[in-house]
């Protein structure tokens, strides 16, 4: 019985009601909301230091009763895959709040109420991929929809209710989709046990010996609700919407955390309970995985709205992380767990930069932009990093990623590598494009030249009313670029979690390693 | 005539076990004591007595109900009494105490004269609206008067009595009687709202002849059935089924019409048409007893008569239910999309659940039998304090049930729209409410008896059903208020009691189910 966990799961859930209650006094809320996460951040790597990657397969494990009449244990633990997360969570959310920290809330709305939803998404978040019962799993992933419905469509942008709405709607059919399946689980293992049961290592046991039939049925079910939060296309119009009216702050976490439920779930649901449907759909994942990089890639080239821009880069992103996935080799598969944590730091990045573009040109248009690098070198610099990191450059963090997945899935998939392989052309392209058109060249874009003073005057650094990064936004970024940079240049601490965990789900899935096989 | 005497000398009289029974002695009992009230007591001190006289029932009727379900012989099955007509068994216990608990909540509303002043039933029902008195009347003193209609308790009484019977009647006349006396105070109660009077009028002459025709159509099947087997007992019917050398005809034309009937009270699509006029028109306290506690009443007929009397000739029907489930759903689901009251809504959302239920009732396994009692449960709290929030919300004219009118009710009143967004989302069947895992006993009963493309209609029927609720939330959180919106009343003590029981059960069957999974499967039907 470990209380570390737990301890993850319960301080933001009592930091949301407490800052709930200083809603009438911003400040302290705020800082509260801070105190509360940076705590979470400490008792994470507290549970980073614990987690042995050499040992078992799930670690930190805590169980107990919950509804004995079906067999639902609140049970919780982690693998390397999870704890990653977990960690990636306790680091973005101390960020997304000091990233909030000054924004502009719609009239009437408290920054108190606003950092009480964070938190308590947190939690949710937490639960997700901590959960070892499939039917706290289902809790969590269901809960966790409405602290972010509530700040879509209380805190966002112009169009937040049709976004809300939205968002909720796809994910609650997909969720339910998913119970269909959850359901079956419990009927299939009350038949073959004599007592159903959601415990995730024993369903492992039950399901991988089903005939394919039902393997695929209860594989659908699941892949569905998965291939909407990851979001593949076709299921993915949710996220630009969702994205574009976010908050900075929550959308750092909708594309950073929440959309990563969609792969994990792949590799903790879909791969080791059902290998034979796993192994049997696999072209259908791939094929939708190429369509979601090219197809994102060339929509994200096409956005003239920066955070809609961000969300299409996402849904390439994404499909790089279905494809290593679904390529069934240790080191796509690592590769895919190391990219969904370096789209968390880079895309959310990305965002916040974004996010700070926004809050000083007042506009989400690429048009009402250009030349600012004249005005916020700094800023200009450091979105041109985050945009690095995101086309994956050697010696940034998405570099490792993306090439593991490449070189891992090649042997088994030569035709999809290479047809994700013209992905990382278009990034490059849509990434440095936006860059040019934001930041070089002539002062332009009615956001700055009203800012400046008016067309061609000379710019003046003292008198421009654009100011350049504070200290609180350099505090922001200063982490994520460290490890952008870190984890380009030396992953392994990672990689060291991450590999036994992706190695035991491949094992279930049984397809013969192409790396393993050369070593022999 | 010497004869005859003798022929009634050997009818035995039936064995009663008073202990069984005492629950319902107690309710009909006291129904005929309020009726005294309301005959003997000067009117300044009828409306004290009646709530108090009604809750101490309540009360009674819970602590005899106890006292049977905890004693050595029951604790086994339960017992037939009244010569077999009666049977308390472990489903009626908890059918009992559901409609007990509910009843309480209802009552709780309906005595509420604080968010209403003097209550939300009119003071004086015998003046219609259009004639010369009631126009008179009608719009100002009639309404303002500081008194109302007291019989609505003596009412209450007396359906609560009959839903008790109907969910434990073993045989089909002994259920039509009970229909009967569950729905006859209904229509009365119906027509008693305190303002539109005219549309709560309507509702209660819509509700009446739409209810006698279902009632006659449940005789008629039972006089088809006994044609069928010779018998009204459930049990009779029950072997008959087994049997080759019975008319099939009359079998099958006497199932159909005995469960429109049941149907019927149970506002199942297509058998719904009665429900959002009859919802909407109804005094609001009025529409949350038949919402909850008729639904409890109706599906505890439904589950007796499908196990005790037709589980073995289920093949035979079972297709036809199978129908009739998806159109409830699809019905409730889509309906509900277009609705502008939030009282219609509600109604459309409760037909929706009526398909859930049905799916759980027409499973025929412990788990669909438990399951569809604990969904009983879970909804009834729910809508118990939905209907209870929606007393609340109100501009000049009364209640303001238009759902633009409630724009922006977070601003003004964030207690209340936190409440009510809880229940939406308990409705809609999200996590951690109770909701969701009636859905999830009821689908699981499903999917264990073979019926996973039901259980997938039903899930997609959830989703377009989160539709709508989620579109109140999104009034509620994210719109501007209107200008002459509506204010939030400060509830008075009752109606503070009855939603927070409803909303604090919903937490507490959505966070910790077991015991009361564990009450409702606690046994089965005997008959």
């Amino acid at each position: 019985m470990s209380w570390t966990l737990i301890a993850l799961l319960l301080l933001p859930l009592v930091g949301s009601l407490v800052v709930a209650f200083l809603r009438g006094n911003d400040r302290l809320a705020k800082t509260v909301a801070l105190a509360f996460s940076l705590v979470e951040l400490a008792l994470a790597v507290l549970a980073w230091t614990a987690f042995d990657p050499g040992g078992d397969r799930l670690q930190l494990t805590s169980s107990a009763d919950w509804i004995p009449a079906f067999g639902v244990h609140l049970s919780f633990g982690v693998d390397g895959i999870a704890l990653v997360m977990i960690a990636l969570i306790a680091f973005l959310v101390p960020v997304v709040i000091g990233g909030s920290w000054a924004d502009k809330l719609p009239e009437g709305r408290s920054a108190g109420g606003f950092f009480a939803l964070l938190l308590a998404m947190q939690t949710g978040m937490v639960g997700v991929f901590a959960a070892t019962d499939v039917f706290v799993f289902y809790v969590f992933f269901e809960a966790v929809l409405v602290p972010m419905y509530f700040l879509i469509g209380r805190f966002g942008g112009p169009n937040r209710q049709y976004a809300a709405m939205k968002f909720f709607l796809y994910s609650l059919l997909g969720g339910l989709i998913m119970l269909a399946s959850v359901i079956g689980l419990y009927v299939v293992s009350a038949d073959k046990l004599g007592s159903g049961t959601f415990d995730w290592a024993t369903l492992v046991t039950v399901t991988r010996d089903l005939p394919l039939s039902t393997q695929i049925w209860l594989f659908l079910g699941f892949f569905i609700a998965f291939a909407i939060k990851a979001p593949l296309v076709p299921l993915h119009t949710w996220l630009p919407d969702a994205g574009a009216e976010a908050p900075v702050g929550a959308g750092v976490l909708l594309v950073g955390i929440l959309d990563k439920i969609g792969t994990f779930g792949f590799l903790r649901y879909c791969l080791p309970l059902f290998p034979a449907a796993s192994k049997e759909l696999a072209p259908l994942v791939l094929i939708l995985a190429v369509v979601g990089i090219l197809y994102g890639s060339l929509l994200a080239v096409g956005q003239s709205d920066m955070k809609r821009f961000v969300a299409y880069t996402s849904i390439a992103h994404f499909g790089f992380i279905a494809l290593g996935i679904f390529a069934f080799s240790s080191q796509a598969g690592t590769g895919a767990v190391l990219y969904m944590v370096n789209h968390g730091i880079s895309t959310g990045m990305l965002f916040l930069v974004v996010g700070m573009v926004m809050a000083r040109g007042g506009s989400r248009l690429i048009e009402d932009y250009g030349g600012m690098a004249k005005l916020t070198p700094v800023l200009g610099g450091l979105f041109f990093v985050a945009g690095l990191s995101s086309l994956a450059l050697p010696g940034t963090n998405s570099f490792v990623s993306e090439f593991l997945v490449l070189i891992g899935s090649y042997p088994n998939e030569p035709v999809y590598t290479i047809l994700a392989a013209v992905g990382m052309v278009l990034a490059a392209l849509y990434v440095l494009w936006l860059y040019q058109r934001v930041f070089q060249g002539p002062v332009r874009g009615t956001a700055l030249i009203d800012a400046v003073g008016g067309p061609g005057a000379a710019v003046d650094p003292e008198r421009a009313s654009v100011p350049d990064l504070n200290k609180r936004e350099l505090a922001v970024l200063a982490p994520l670029v460290a490890l952008i940079l870190v984890l380009g240049f030396y992953p392994k601490p990672v990689l060291d979690v991450i590999t036994p965990s992706v190695g035991a789900t491949l094992s279930e899935v049984g397809v013969a390693d192409p790396v393993a096989q050369e070593g022999k | 005539m010497t004869t005859f005497l003798s022929q009634v000398e050997r009818l035995p009289a039936p064995e009663i076990d008073y202990g069984a029974v005492a629950p319902l002695l107690i309710v009909l009992g006291a129904a005929c004591i309020s009726v005294l009230f309301e005959a003997f007591l000067p009117k300044a001190q009828r409306w004290a007595s009646q709530v108090v006289l009604t809750l101490l029932t309540l009360a009674a009727a819970g602590v005899g109900l106890a006292v049977y379900a905890s004693a050595e012989s029951t604790l086994e099955q339960g017992k037939l009494t009244l010569s077999g007509t009666i049977a308390v068994d472990r489903p009626v216990i908890f059918l009992w105490a559901t409609l007990l608990l509910l009843g309480l909540g209802a009552v709780l509303l309906i005595a509420d004269r604080s968010v209403e002043p003097g209550g939300a039933f009119v003071a004086d029902a015998s003046i219609l609206p259009g004639t010369k008195a009631g126009v008179k009347m009608q719009t100002r003193e009639l309404a303002t008067r500081r008194e109302m209609q007291t019989e609505v308790f003596p009412l209450t009484l007396f359906a609560l009595g009959g839903m008790m019977v109907f969910v434990a009647s073993n045989d089909l006349l002994t259920m039509f009687i009970a229909l009967e006396v569950l729905s006859l105070p209904l229509y009365l109660m119906c027509g008693l709202a305190r303002r539109r009077r005219l549309l709560s009028q309507e509702a209660a002459v819509k509700y009446f002849l739409l209810g006698a025709f279902a009632s006659a159509f449940f005789l008629y099947g039972v006089a088809l059935l006994y044609g069928f087997a010779g018998s009204v007992k459930l049990s009779d019917i029950a072997s008959a089924t087994t049997a080759t050398d019975r008319s099939d005809t009359l079998l099958y034309a006497g199932f159909g019409l005995l469960i429109v009937g049941l149907l019927f009270k149970a506002s199942v699509g297509p058998f719904h048409a009665w429900t959002p006029d009859v919802y909407q028109g109804s005094p609001t306290p009025v529409t949350a007893f038949m919402a909850a506690c008729t639904k409890v009443a109706a599906f505890g007929g439904i589950l007796r008569v499908l196990y005790g009397a037709f589980e073995r000739s289920s093949w035979e029907w079972s297709g036809v239910l199978w129908g009739v489930a998806i159109a409830s759903m699809v019905i409730g689901a889509v309906l509900g999309l277009t609705q502008t009251d939030v009282k219609r809504m509600i109604a459309y959302s409760s037909v929706a659940h009526a398909g859930f239920l049905l799916i759980g009732a027409i499973s025929l396994n412990d788990q669909g039998l438990s399951g569809t009692m604990f969904y009983l449960l879970a909804y009834g709290f729910t809508t118990i304090a939905a209907f209870g929030v929606v007393t609340l919300v109100r501009n000049s004219d009364g209640e303001a049930t238009h759902l633009s009118q409630w724009a922006g009710l977070a601003k003004r009143s964030p207690v209340v729209a936190a409440v009510f967004t809880f229940l939406l989302l308990a409705l809609a069947g999200l996590p951690l409410t109770s909701g969701f895992v009636g859905k999830f006993v009821v689908f699981a009963a499903a999917v264990e008896a073979q019926m996973v493309p039901l259980v997938v209609i039903a899930l997609v029927a959830s989703a377009v059903a989160a539709f709508f609720y989620l579109r109140v939330i999104v009034l509620m959180y994210f719109s501007e208020p209107a200008v002459d919106g509506p204010t939030v009343s400060v509830p008075g003590a009752f109606t503070t009691v009855a939603i927070t029981l409803g909303a604090a059960i919903t937490l507490v069957l959505g966070v910790y189910p077991s015991f009361a999974l564990e009450w409702a499967g606690a046994g089965v039907f005997i008959f």
